[in-house]
């Protein structure tokens, strides 16, 4: 009797994904792009990127624990957002910043609301947005192939203190000038910024891995990024190269890191279809209207958080038609 | 004089805590978020608001059966715009820098909807002493809620109380914390801990 004959109702076949699987794939994927600024800007960048994730599986512990919830650190979604809080720093920070930004993504964007998959704001972004409150810190951009040191790495980055300080692409680009750094430099990620902000075909590299196995699907990148390069293209300022300048807004900035792996936040994303669409095309323009009329340089985390908000009523826009339903034609808010 | 000595207690127990007009009611929010960024701010902002509660709880309560109900909004605004005025001159006359740093926000009183709540809702159909008092609660409610979102946006926003740096050496202070965004988080928090206090005394004392 060692082959018994189990009968049960479907489902029948059952895959093992859940949301550790989930998030161990983000983890590799994201593998990439940290890999690839610690080349950049040296240990510091995986230290910053190792003390973010371990400061957000901290606080995710100690509140579950506070609070007697189940804990949830196995399901990994804190040691995503520590990597994305990482990915959204300078590598030259110091290190209690990234632990303040753990604090502020798990205990007030996440937990607060109720835990993973009912934040309605990507805590990692909510977080850059928070740490903006030191921007001093914030916008100490290292010139790429700069080994920061692992102590006082902030005081050798702060303009004027010495020769490794830098200007990135975006804030030329402000400017309207095409920025004086080779197209091969930009896509690899010879630039200064910030962690994730740097290597654009790393970032691509780990999008195309989540895309492979299934973990995100192309229409909030596509359309997120398609409306930035259409914006970019048609409203280039005159006598730039219109191509160039696309190309430029395309690979500066958080724009790949935002659109492949920040707005494709399940919880804080729409699920239907065609609201996903909108959600990125909504990112597009706001992201291109901050970088072209607002103060700062970077409208990626701000478009992206101001879509978090709106996207219930996305999805309410994008519900598909119940079958045999009629459209309406009249009345109601046509939503 | 028993009934009379709880019903005085009450009038406090509801304006500091039971309905306090910024953390239970959320009225009056936007001198709160604007004002709230330094203590000194947040003292003057109270006290000016609870005088002008006082007095106009007291003048709306005497005159409670004269002013006619179709016009008695109006009739509010233009009590509890007199009463602003003279806090108004009396900070500029004597506090000229409080009334500088508080600016547009304390004529702005008028339009204050803790004021005009209270006008409606308790002064119009209480008599003038319990409408004074709780005038007087109130406006220590409102005080109240203003110091404690204050101390703690002053002492993370800019690293002082009062003007006096408080926190430890090489502290930085978060710039977010003095933004409007500081302001509701800070709320949120203060609230959540008061319904935790709240909440907890329900349940200990049902046990």
């Amino acid at each position: 009797m060692s082959r018994e004959l189990i009968v049960s109702s479907s489902p029948h076949v059952k895959v093992s994904d859940g949301t550790s699987s989930i998030m161990l794939d983000v983890i590799i994927a994201l593998a990439f792009p940290i890999g690839i600024t610690v080349f950049q800007f040296g240990p510091r960048a995986a230290v910053i990127a190792a003390v973010s994730a371990a400061s957000c599986v901290a606080f995710e512990y100690l509140y579950r624990r506070m609070m007697k919830k189940p804990g949830s650190i196995s399901d990994l979604s804190a040691v995503v957002t520590g990597l994305l809080i990482a990915m959204c720093l300078p590598a030259s920070v110091p290190y209690w910043m990234p632990v303040v930004g753990a604090f502020f993504a798990i205990v007030v964007v996440k937990q607060l609301f109720g835990g993973l998959g009912k934040n309605f704001m990507n805590p990692a972004l909510a977080a850059r947005a928070f740490l903006l409150s030191w921007p001093a810190a914030m916008t100490a951009w290292t010139a790429s192939g700069v080994s920061l040191p692992l102590w006082d790495a902030s005081a050798s980055a702060t303009p004027g203190a010495d020769a490794v300080a830098a200007a990135t692409p975006l804030a030329s680009l402000k400017t309207g000038i095409i920025p004086n750094i080779s197209l091969p430099d930009m896509f690899l990620g010879h630039i200064p910024g910030s962690m994730g902000e740097v290597s654009a075909v790393m970032l691509l590299l780990g999008g195309f891995y989540l895309w492979v196995r299934g973990v995100i699907s192309l229409r909030i990148p596509l359309s997120y990024m398609g409306t930035v390069a259409a914006l970019t293209f048609a409203f280039a300022p005159a006598g730039a190269d219109r191509p160039m300048f696309m190309l430029y807004h395309l690979l500066s900035g958080g724009l790949i890191l935002g659109a492949v792996f920040m707005a494709t936040d399940y919880s804080t994303s729409p699920v239907t279809r065609r609201g996903q669409v909108l959600f990125g095309v909504g990112c597009g323009l706001l992201t291109v209207f901050i970088r072209f009329f607002g103060s700062l340089p970077e409208g990626v985390c701000f478009s992206i958080l101001i879509m978090n908000a709106c996207a219930w009523l996305l999805d309410k826009a994008g519900r598909p038609r119940r079958f045999g339903a009629r459209a309406k034609r009249k009345g109601g808010i046509g939503l | 004089m028993k009934s009379d000595l709880k019903s005085v207690g009450s009038r406090f127990s509801d304006g500091l805590i039971f309905q306090n007009p910024v953390t239970v009611l959320l009225l009056g929010m936007c001198p709160v978020m604007a004002v709230s960024v330094s203590v000194f701010n947040g003292i003057g902002m109270g006290l000016s608001a609870t005088f002008v509660l006082i007095f106009s709880n007291t003048v709306i309560s005497l005159l409670r059966k004269f002013i006619p109900e179709n016009v008695r909004i109006a009739a509010y605004i233009v009590v509890i715009a007199t009463f602003v005025t003279i806090v108004d001159m009396l900070l500029q006359a004597f506090f000229p820098q409080l009334s500088k740093s508080l600016g547009l926000f304390i004529p702005l009183i008028v339009v204050n909807c803790i004021i005009l709540a209270r006008a409606e809702a308790f002064a119009r159909v209480n008599g003038v002493f319990n409408s004074a008092l709780d005038g007087l609660a109130m406006g220590i409610g409102f005080t109240a809620a203003l110091i404690a979102m204050s101390v703690v946006r002053e002492a993370l926003g800019a690293g002082t109380l009062l003007g006096v740096p408080v926190m430890p050496p090489g502290f930085r202070p978060a710039l977010l914390m003095g933004l409007a965004p500081g302001g509701f988080i800070t709320l949120g928090f203060i609230i959540a801990a008061m319904q935790w206090a709240l909440n907890r005394r329900k349940r200990k004392g049902k046990l």
